[in-house]
């Protein structure tokens, strides 16, 4: 029988909150946390708005031996798995290394470290670049430390995907535990919020170049113009269901219940994107029908044609209106590969309170036919929850969470 | 051949800002015989230190990695 994956313990550091009840308590209430570019100067870019972690003194978390090494995201990847396994009431030291391991997904690596070293470099020679430079900028920078951190030493690795690899992360995580490990930590914690990231997010041409938090990310809108970028994530242990309970896990947030992915046709093809397709394999590798899904978190891209496309995905599989969708990252802007991870989280906390935290700021266009949830959270029972991430490049991912009551008997 | 002769607290001090201190180890204490190792510092903190005592004084960095305790590492720059 193929074992159940069941997420144990959540860390979150977000524009919203850092720690899982801090972002939760604020994406309940629809609190903003979009505000000017602080990290750098971006006054002279056509774009400065930013969703950035605020309040986060990486000192107060880590070793002084890890900062001269680590870019900022990777000191939040670090603080989230810290949380995360705290959560879990688990502690690595006590455990076979072996079977423990960790997947992230990354989109840049440590770009702001990266950035500076290449400015010593064409600045002062050689000599004066970082050692450090040598990981702390790669994409698997954070499944690295991480694992050193706890000293895991099972399978590992990270996946690139942009948006996408928060949720590939998990489903390659979800994997790994299916086969020999018994522990994973995965996710993503991203962002690469300096001048560096930035001309690249820009030449990317889906940037929002609004100056008004209120109305820059605008997902399903009329008047959507791109999106914010943004930094921080979520990293969450899984576990196997059978293996959690027996040690009397604090809790099981829920079942990994279904995973799929899939890549787009070449562009002018003329032929559907491939969002409809993950979002109908996830269901059948969940065993679930349309009707069982209770709750879908959108990817929520906010421009006009990659709207269209998810809306038109939606109402294909669940029919227009037929399914409530939310989008709580317009309170945060996209994180990169942060952003399908912290939707899983989000999503596991709406099923655990019977809770469909908001889409701020948003005044759903008509012609897009969703139940989008906007305004207040909306109350309901829930069982289960689509999570949808699209990356750049044509990458398409859908994960299903399922809660089982019976998990949390004796809270 | 350094500049002048680099002290223990030269070395604390490069140490400190390139590479960090880990929470438990009392670097101003009695550590010239304690090895990098036991101190927190790996090999790519002290190729770190190494490329900034470098930087500072001019001496031979290739050397200088080699050295396993704070006194082989003073030995080894401030030789002639």
């Amino acid at each position: 029988m193929t074992r159940s994956v069941v997420v144990t313990g959540v860390g979150v550091v977000a524009p919203t909150g850092l720690g899982t009840e801090e972002y939760w308590a604020a994406t309940r209430a629809g609190r903003d946390g979009i505000g000017q570019a602080g990290r750098f100067d971006a006054a002279g870019y056509p774009a400065r708005l930013a969703g950035e972690v605020t309040g986060f003194d990486a000192a107060e978390h880590l070793p002084g031996r890890l900062l001269p090494q680590t870019d900022h995201m990777t000191r939040l990847a670090l603080t989230a798995a810290d949380w995360a396994l705290a959560d879990a009431g688990v502690r690595p030291g006590e455990r076979d290394p072996y079977a423990m391991g960790v997947v992230t997904a990354s989109s840049a690596g440590g770009f702001e470290f990266g950035q500076h070293q290449l400015r010593n470099l064409w600045s002062k020679g050689p000599d004066h670049v970082s050692a450090y430079q040598s990981f702390a900028w790669f994409y698997a920078v954070n499944t690295g430390q991480i694992s050193i951190r706890n000293g895991t030493k099972g399978p590992s690795g990270v996946l690139v995907t942009e948006q996408a690899g928060g949720l590939d992360a998990l489903g390659q995580a979800r994997r790994r535990l299916r086969r020999d490990a018994r522990l994973m930590l995965s996710g993503g914690v991203d962002g690469s919020l300096c001048p560096w990231g930035w001309v690249a997010h820009l030449a990317g041409g889906r940037i929002s170049t609004r100056d008004d938090p209120a109305t820059a990310y605008l997902p399903f809108d009329a008047r959507a113009a791109g999106h914010v970028p943004a930094e921080g994530g979520a990293i969450l242990v899984l576990e196997d269901r059978d293996a959690a309970r027996e040690r009397g896990a604090r809790h099981v947030y829920g079942e990994i219940a279904g995973y799929a992915a899939t890549f787009d046709p070449r562009p002018g093809s003329g032929r559907e994107p491939a969002l409809r397709s993950a979002i109908e394999t996830a269901l059948r590798d969940a065993d679930l029908a349309p009707g069982d899904i209770d709750v879908v978190f959108a990817d929520a891209a906010a421009t006009p044609d990659l709207d269209r496309a998810e809306a038109d995905a939606i109402n294909a599989v669940f029919g227009p209106g037929g399914v409530p969708v939310t989008a709580p990252k317009t309170a945060t802007g996209r994180l990169l590969a942060g952003g399908g991870s912290l939707d899983v989280a989000t999503a596991l906390l709406a099923l655990r309170d019977g809770v469909i935290p908001p889409t701020p700021k948003v005044t759903p266009a008509p012609e897009y036919r969703l139940d989008l949830v906007t305004g207040r959270a909306r109350t309901a029972a829930l069982r289960t929850a689509l999570v949808l991430a699209r990356g750049t490049g044509g990458f398409n991912s859908a994960l299903v969470l399922r809660s089982h009551p019976d998990d949390n008997d004796e809270e | 051949m350094p500049d002048r002769t680099i002290t223990l607290d030269d070395l604390r001090r490069v140490l400190r800002e390139g590479a960090g201190l880990e929470e438990e180890v009392d670097l101003d204490g009695d550590i010239l015989d304690t090895e990098f190792g036991d101190l927190g510092y790996d090999s790519i903190a002290l190729l770190e230190t190494a490329s900034r005592l470098g930087q500072e004084y001019r001496i031979d960095v290739d050397a200088a990695v080699e050295a396993r305790t704070p006194r082989e590492l003073l030995d080894l720059v401030n030789a002639r």
